[in-house]
């Protein structure tokens, strides 16, 4: 039987991979435009982890204070301690306000000022409240939204499917290969053209915000297709994850007053950011937090920290903060109004990612040679427009904002480019993963290998890195990757296999880890998330410019020609809060 | 922090190999301040690969861990095991299709929500810049907008059982979410769908959605005064 007959063969113009804000915006401007868009999502789509944004979404609307694009552009390029590109910085500041009014009239119900307009909250790293928001569940009203607005424009949705292998061939994407969750079995989809919209990597750490989801596949599947990474070491710890679980408390709480305590019941950040305290940004308010801790002044000499909202009252915690307030009280315990809350950094938003010009067309090399009919947006891509860290309530702007843009661009590709040809065996890579983990000889299981990872990633490659702490897990991950290839799952069954996805998403853990890695060893420089205690300062010199990884012959190969944009106006200083 | 031994029975069913559900038992070690899904997890690495569930935020936002736990329907990344006890009683949602062991098949429970066009319906242009709407007039919705569309609330629901063509408290719920934001012009279309037998006057307040739901939502509250706007339209 010819391929394109078979039962599991779809052929769609666009096919978007993810369901989160970037995936579902980019979908709805394809099918707004009359072809066929289609959602693949390991999960059903409200179930993406954009619902799990909480404090905002970042807009110089200039609501509630003075504000302007221009500080909105340079408090991003601060932020991101300089290594993020400014044209695309640029172009994201003037589309933010776009995004959230058109959000607006699909019916987000944003929180209000007194006269009935979209309030906004101060955030670490913004110099004006800028951050747009509905209480503390910002992130899940958009996504349901966007979802809602995706029915009523009739894009396709193949929930509960796991890609496994991407169709690019000569620099041309051609389409994707995924497996059915449900039902078992591997489905081709052919496409004119795929966006790749897959969402972070913080699976890699035990103590992390991410979802369970969260295991970088889009990330892992653009590796194994021969192109490259950039800017894999740079991961942002969130300075209030929940102690011991690593789940997020907003920095909505500090927002709007909260406090962070050591042991001696100090407001500490006054030692490490005197002008912005408890708002500076998230890399900073995480070192410093880790630095308590490692000094001994954690609480009781523990492993953390007391975000403290008492002072806050009763009032405003319920109205603006009740999710914050239902986690401490669900999960430790913990009531917020009464007492102060255990944190922690926990690993959170992945500035790196897959590499792409600002039409968000995937490219392949530091020239920015682009690979057609391949796209990418949200956490899962690196433009880069976080640079070395990324400010709060710029995660959910840039995954609508560039997921519009990429939608905006693919239906331009798809008006202008008919289907390529598929590969004589496409399924021939997915079928091999299946088979092996179903048919190998092996005695390994995947969770202990996949805890040993996350144990160690949390270890030793945390808020502060050292060579020889890195050394030791690149060892370690490449014997956990030996192990792999003894893995075999308990499940043979095809419909709803967990052991299975959850063997395969291990794979893509452990192959990125070690781009992460070597990333982060051969950075000899402190900027922005990543800190090395051996070189704790940052070198515009050496390192102001991009990580570029790729796998080849079963090596990570780095590559540093890639250049930072930097305008004239925005030149690096020392960055101080 | 201590380990304590429970004993877990767990509703299995693998289609293909099983003919109908079927309990298992597993008797094992945690830590006694683990979460239901602490639970699962544990005989998932450790002791069953096969078992079957969905999870995935850990902290009650994403809405896929909805099961039922000694009878009640819970969030089960949320819900710690003290709450039961040391024996737990662990079975899918009910009213559903099993698919495999915990796992149901939601895809009618989303297709309602489809039906009451859940989406802005407007009659006027946009402004420039954002709608007005009053920090009162959002209140009216607020609440209503935290559903996480789990389907607790649908599962737990006696008039859902035996009804499959019941809209049921989720999409019910999400059409007084559009229904009464101050921005919209949908009404006389959604009223329509939701003034039928098998709309809002299916529900009889058993109040069974408002127990079940993780996000404490007052839904029968919200469908009530859904009857009235649906009265008053027909007035």
């Amino acid at each position: 039987m010819k391929i394109d007959e078979a039962r599991n063969y779809h052929k769609i113009d666009a096919v978007i991979v993810g369901a989160g804000l970037a995936g579902l915006r980019a979908a709805l401007e394809v099918a707004k435009s009359g072809l066929a868009a289609a959602v693949i999502s390991k999960v059903y789509p409200t179930r993406s982890h954009s619902g799990g944004a909480q404090g905002g979404i970042a807009a110089a609307l200039a609501n509630v204070s003075e504000d302007s694009l221009e500080s909105h552009m340079f408090d991003t390029i601060k932020g991101s301690d300089y290594l993020a590109d400014q044209d695309i910085i640029e172009r994201f500041v003037n589309e933010a306000l776009k995004t959230v009014y058109e959000f607006e009239h699909m019916g987000v119900p944003f929180s209000r000022t007194e006269d009935g307009r979209i309030n906004q909250r101060p955030f670490g790293g913004h110099s004006s409240p800028r951050a747009c928001f509905a209480q503390d569940v910002t992130g899940h009203v958009l996504l349901h939204t966007l979802y809602e607005q995706c029915l009523q424009h009739n894009v396709l949705f193949f929930n509960e499917f796991q890609v496994l292998s991407l169709l690019v061939s000569d620099d041309v994407s051609r389409g994707l290969v995924a497996w059915d969750i449900r039902n078992g079995g591997l489905h081709i989809f052919h496409a004119r053209a795929v966006l790749l919209a897959t969402g972070g990597y913080g699976r890699a750490w035990k103590i992390t915000s991410n979802a369970h989801a969260n295991t970088g596949d889009g990330v892992a599947l653009v590796l194994e297709a021969g192109l490259p990474l950039e800017d894999m070491e740079f991961v942002q710890f969130h300075p209030t994850g929940l102690y011991k679980h690593g789940i997020l408390l907003s920095e909505a709480a500090r927002g709007e007053g909260a406090y962070i305590l050591n042991d001696k019941g100090e407001r500490f950040m006054k030692t490490y950011a005197a002008a912005k305290m408890e708002l500076a940004p998230r890399d900073v308010v995480s070192r410093a937090e880790q630095t308590e801790i490692n000094e001994g002044r954690g609480i009781g000499g523990k492993d953390y920290v007391y975000l403290d909202l008492r002072h806050l009252g009763r009032q405003k915690i319920l109205e603006r903060l009740p999710q914050i307030y239902d986690l401490a009280l669900n999960y430790l315990k913990v009531d917020g109004i009464k007492e102060a809350i255990p944190i922690q950094p926990t690993a959170h938003y992945s500035m790196g990612g897959i590499p792409a010009n600002v039409r968000t067309e995937v490219i392949k090399d530091a020239a920015g040679t682009v690979v057609k009919g391949l796209y990418t947006a949200g956490e899962a891509s690196c433009l880069s427009l976080h640079g070395a860290n990324r400010l709060g309530t710029n995660s959910l702007q840039d995954a609508a904002t560039f997921g519009r843009i990429a939608g905006i661009h693919m239906t331009e590709f798809c008006r202008e480019n008919n289907f390529a040809g598929l590969p004589a065996q496409p399924l021939e890579v997915a079928q091999g993963k299946i088979d092996r983990l179903w048919n190998g000889q092996g005695q390994e299981r995947h969770a202990p290998i996949r805890e040993k990872l996350q144990e160690n990633m949390t270890k030793y490659l945390g808020v502060f890195r050292n060579q020889d702490d890195m050394l030791k897990m690149l060892v370690m991950i490449k014997e956990l990757q030996e192990r792999y290839r003894q893995v075999t799952v308990d499940d043979h069954g095809d419909a709803f296999n967990l052991d299975l996805i959850e063997a395969l998403e291990l794979e893509n853990l452990l192959s990125f880890s070690e781009v992460i890695v070597e990333g982060a060893l051969a950075r000899q420089e402190s900027r922005g998330a990543h800190f090395r205690s051996d070189f704790p300062k940052r070198n515009d010199g050496e390192w102001l410019k991009h990580t570029l990884a790729w796998r080849r012959d079963g090596k990570i190969v780095l590559d540093f020609s890639k250049g930072v944009v930097i305008y004239p106006q925005y030149q690096p200083q020392e960055r101080k809060y | 922090m201590a380990m304590i031994d429970i004993s877990v029975k767990i509703l299995r069913y693998q289609p293909g190999k099983d003919e109908k559900p079927h309990w298992q038992v597993f008797n094992i070690a945690v830590e006694d301040e683990s979460t239901i899904l602490d639970v699962l997890n544990e005989i998932h690495w450790q002791h069953d690969g096969t078992l079957a569930y969905r999870r995935s935020c850990r902290s009650s936002i994403c809405g896929s861990c909805a099961m039922k736990v000694n009878g009640r329907n819970v969030l089960a990344c949320e819900t710690p095991i003290h709450r039961f006890g040391r024996k737990l009683k662990i079975e899918p949602l009910s009213g559903f299709d099993i698919i495999k062991d915990l796992v149901v098949d939601l895809d009618p429970f989303f297709a309602k929500l489809k039906r009451i066009r859940p989406y802005l319906i407007l009659d006027k242009p946009a402004p420039d810049k954002e709608f007005v709407q009053s920090p009162e007039q959002l209140e009216q919705i607020g609440e209503s907008t935290l559903c996480i569309l789990c389907a607790a609330c649908s599962a737990a629901c006696p008039s859902s059982w035996p009804n499959s063509e019941y809209l049921g408290p989720a999409a019910l719920l999400k059409a007084y979410r559009f229904i009464f934001d101050s921005r919209d012009d949908g009404a006389d279309q959604r009223i329509e769908i939701v003034n039928d037998k098998n709309g809002v006057w299916r529900c009889h307040t058993i109040f069974n959605c408002v127990e079940a739901c993780p996000k404490k939502i007052q839904i029968t509250e919200y469908l009530s005064r859904l009857k009235v706007k649906v009265v008053e339209n027909s007035l």
